[in-house]
C-alpha cells in the first residue's frame, strides 16, 4: 500500500517535472507593470475593451445557437418575439438535420477523413522531423527549409492541377482523394512543429541509448516519442482542425452527396435555390463547429504553450 | 557525433562484415528511409501539381480534355479581361485593409490579454474560438447576420433610431466588400492576438522594470521596449496573415460567390469559378499562377523579417 502510494507520487512528480520543463514558469506571466495602474484606470483601459472584444468575437456563436433553437414562426417574426432570446426553444432543426438530411453521413466522412489524414501526416512528420533534426543528413537544413516553404503553398493555387491528378488516379469522389491530399498541408506544418519540439529534447538521452545498443528506430519510438507527447498532441490537434476546416479540396474533389464533408455538405445541400432553411443551416453550422470547439477546450493549454514554444524558436 | 558512437559500436559486429559495411553507409540510407513517406506524398501531391499547374496555365485544357500548349495566350486573354483586373484590385483591397485592421486589433487584444486577468486560461480559449471553428460554418452565421431582411444588425440599429431602413449588406457592391472584410477580420483577430500574446510573454520583465526606473511613460514602454522586441514575431504573423488573406476562398464563396457585379471576386474565387463550374482549367490555372509572384514577395518579406531577428537578439539563439 505504502509502496504503491510512493510509486504513484514519484510518477506524478515525474510527470509534473516534465510538464514544468516544457512550460517554464520562472517568470510570472503578464506585464509586471500592472502595479503601476490604478483599478479605475484598469477598468477603462483593460476590462471595457476586453468585454467589447469578447462580445464581438462571441456574438456570431450566440446567434448561431439561438437561431438553431428557434422555431420557424419565431425565427422570422421580430415584432412579437425579441430576436435576442428564444421564447419556446425547440430541437426541431437539429432533429430535421440528423434524420431528414445526409448530415450524419457528412459528419462521419469528415471524422474519417480528418482522423486518417491526421494519423498519416503525424507518422510522416515524425519520421521526417527526426531525420532532419537528429540524423542531420547532408542537406538536412535545406530539406527543412523546403518543408517550411511547402507549408506556404496555399490550396487555392493547387486545387486545379490536383483535381486533374485525383481524377487520373481514379480517386475522384472517394474519401481517398481527401485523405491523400490533406497531408500536403498537414505534413509541412506538423514537421515544422515537431522539429522545434525535438530540438528541445536533450541529445544526451539518445546518446545513452545508442551506447546501450538501441537502433535508431528504437530510440525514436522508446525515447523521443514518449518525451514529445505534448508536441504530438498539439500537432495532432492542429492537423485535425485543419482537415476538419478544409473546404476547397473537398468542394472540388467530391461530387456525390454521401461522400461530402460537413462544410461542403452544409453549403451545397442545405441551400436549395432561393429558399434558405436558416434554422437547419445554423444547426448544421453549430453541430459542425462543436467537435473542434470541444477538442480545443480540453487541450487549449497545450495549444497555447506549443504556440509560445514555436514562437520562441 | 552520431557517427562516433556508431564507430565505437562497430567492433561488436565484426563477425558480420556485410553488416559493418551497411552500418558505415547507414546514415544516408536511414535518412532516406525516414524521409521517404513524407517526401513521397509531398512530391506526388504538392510539387508535381505545382509544376502541373504552371504548365496548365500555358495550355487550353478543359474539363475532360487535356490541353495543347498555347503559350501566353491565357495570360494575354486575362490581361484584356476587366473582371480579372477587378479581382486583382479586390484581392489587394481585401488583403491590405483586412491585414492592417487585423494587426491593429489583434495587437490591442494581445496587450489586453497580457495583463493579469482572472480566468486567464478560459479567456484565451474563448478568444481562439473564431479561429478554430471552420470558416465555412462561421461564414454561414455571418450570412444570416448580413441577411437583407432579417439582419440583426439592421434591426438593432433601426430600433435604436440610428437608421431608418435596413442595410443591404451583401447586395450593394461597397457594402458587400465591407461586409466580407469585416467577417475576415473577425476570424483573423484571434490568430494574430494569441500569437502576439505568446511573443509578448517572451519579453523579459527586467526590461520593463529598467524602463520604469528610467521614467518611461506607458507609451514609451510600448514604443521602445515592447514593439522592437516584438517585431520579429510581427513579421512572421503578418506574413502568414497576408498569405492566408490573399488566397482566401471559403468566406467569399459562402457569403457572395464573388457577387454583386463581381465586386467581391478574389483571384482564388475567380480561378475556381472559371476552372471548375466554367470548365476552363487552363484559364483558371493561369489566374492561380498569377498569384504566385505576390506570394513569393510575402515569403521574401518573412525571410528578411526572420533574418533581422538574429542581430536584434544579439545572436543568442
Amino acid at each position: 500500500m505504502a509502496i504503491d502510494e510512493e510509486e504513484r507520487l514519484t510518477r506524478a512528480s515525474a510527470r509534473f517535472w516534465k510538464w514544468g520543463r516544457q512550460n517554464p514558469k520562472s517568470e510570472p506571466e503578464g506585464a509586471s507593470t500592472d502595479y503601476l495602474i490604478s483599478m479605475p484606470r484598469k477598468v477603462v483601459t483593460v476590462y471595457i475593451p476586453l468585454l467589447i472584444f469578447l462580445f464581438v468575437l462571441l456574438f456570431p456563436f450566440y446567434w448561431m445557437t439561438i437561431t438553431t433553437l428557434k422555431s420557424n414562426e419565431e425565427l422570422y417574426d421580430y415584432e412579437n418575439y425579441s430576436p435576442f432570446w428564444v421564447a419556446k426553444p425547440t430541437l426541431d432543426n437539429i432533429y430535421k438535420l440528423f434524420f431528414e438530411t445526409s448530415y450524419p453521413l457528412w459528419l462521419w466522412n469528415t471524422m474519417l477523413v480528418s482522423v486518417v489524414a491526421t494519423f498519416l501526416s503525424l507518422v510522416c512528420a515524425v519520421c521526417a522531423a527526426y531525420a532532419i533534426e537528429r540524423l542531420r543528413f547532408k542537406g538536412a537544413r535545406l530539406t527543412g527549409m523546403a518543408i517550411f516553404l511547402a507549408y506556404l503553398v496555399p490550396p487555392s493555387i493547387l486545387f486545379i492541377p490536383l483535381a486533374l491528378i485525383v481524377f487520373n488516379y481514379g480517386l475522384f469522389d472517394t474519401p481517398f482523394a481527401l485523405i491523400l491530399t490533406y497531408p500536403t498541408f498537414l505534413i509541412p506544418f506538423c514537421t515544422w512543429l515537431l522539429m522545434g519540439y525535438f530540438r528541445s529534447i536533450p541529445y544526451e538521452l539518445e546518446e545513452c541509448a545508442l551506447i546501450d545498443g538501441a537502433s535508431r528506430f528504437q530510440i525514436l519510438v522508446k525515447i523521443l516519442l514518449p518525451l514529445s507527447i505534448p508536441g504530438l498532441i498539439s500537432a495532432g490537434i492542429f492537423a485535425f482542425t485543419l482537415s476538419w476546416n478544409e473546404f476547397i479540396y473537398a468542394l472540388t474533389f467530391i461530387s456525390s452527396s454521401e461522400n461530402k464533408t460537413v462544410p461542403v455538405g452544409v453549403i451545397t445541400e442545405l441551400v436549395e435555390g432561393d429558399v434558405y432553411h436558416w434554422g437547419s443551416l445554423m444547426a448544421g453550422a453549430l453541430m459542425g463547429s462543436l467537435p473542434v470547439a470541444i477538442l480545443y477546450s480540453f487541450f487549449v493549454e497545450h495549444y497555447v504553450s506549443s504556440m509560445t514554444g514555436a514562437v520562441k524558436e | 557525433m552520431a557517427v562516433d558512437v556508431n564507430q565505437r559500436r562497430a567492433p561488436a559486429a565484426i563477425e558480420q562484415p556485410g553488416r559493418l559495411k551497411r552500418l558505415s553507409r547507414s546514415k544516408g540510407m536511414m535518412s532516406l528511409w525516414f524521409m521517404m513517406p513524407a517526401a513521397t506524398i509531398l512530391l506526388l501531391f504538392l510539387a508535381y501539381p505545382l509544376g502541373l499547374g504552371v504548365w496548365l496555365g500555358f495550355t487550353d485544357a478543359k474539363i475532360g480534355r487535356s490541353g495543347v500548349f498555347i503559350g501566353l495566350e491565357n495570360y494575354a486573354w486575362l490581361f484584356d479581361d476587366p473582371v480579372f483586373w477587378l479581382a486583382v484590385f479586390n484581392t489587394f483591397l481585401y488583403t491590405v485593409v483586412a491585414s492592417i485592421v487585423k494587426f491593429g486589433l489583434g495587437l490591442w487584444l494581445a496587450l489586453i490579454l497580457n495583463h493579469h486577468l482572472p480566468f486567464k486560461a478560459i479567456l484565451r480559449a474563448v478568444v481562439l474560438l473564431p479561429w478554430i471553428v471552420p470558416t465555412v460554418l462561421s461564414a454561414i452565421a455571418f450570412w444570416w447576420i448580413y441577411d437583407a431582411q432579417f439582419s440583426i444588425i439592421s434591426w438593432t440599429l433601426v430600433k435604436l433610431g440610428i437608421l431608418t431602413e435596413y442595410i443591404d449588406f451583401l447586395g450593394d457592391p461597397a457594402n458587400a466588400r465591407a461586409s466580407v472584410i469585416a467577417a475576415n477580420i473577425w476570424r483573423g483577430i484571434p490568430f494574430v492576438a494569441i500569437t502576439l500574446l505568446a511573443g509578448l510573454q517572451t519579453i523579459p520583465q527586467s526590461l520593463y522594470e529598467a524602463a520604469v526606473i528610467d521614467g518611461a511613460s506607458p507609451w514609451q514602454r510600448f514604443r521602445y521596449v515592447t514593439f522592437p522586441m516584438l517585431t520579429p514575431i510581427i513579421a512572421v504573423v503578418m506574413t502568414f496573415s497576408v498569405l492566408f488573406t490573399f488566397t482566401d476562398f471559403q468566406l467569399i464563396y459562402v457569403l457572395t460567390r464573388g457577387g454583386p457585379l463581381n465586386a467581391t471576386h478574389l483571384m482564388a474565387t475567380l480561378s475556381f469559378q472559371r476552372a471548375i463550374p466554367g470548365g476552363q482549367l487552363g484559364e483558371g490555372a493561369a489566374i492561380a499562377v498569377s498569384m504566385i509572384p505576390f506570394l513569393l514577395a510575402a515569403i521574401l518579406f518573412s525571410y528578411f523579417g526572420l533574418q533581422r531577428r538574429r542581430w536584434q537578439q544579439g545572436g543568442s539563439d
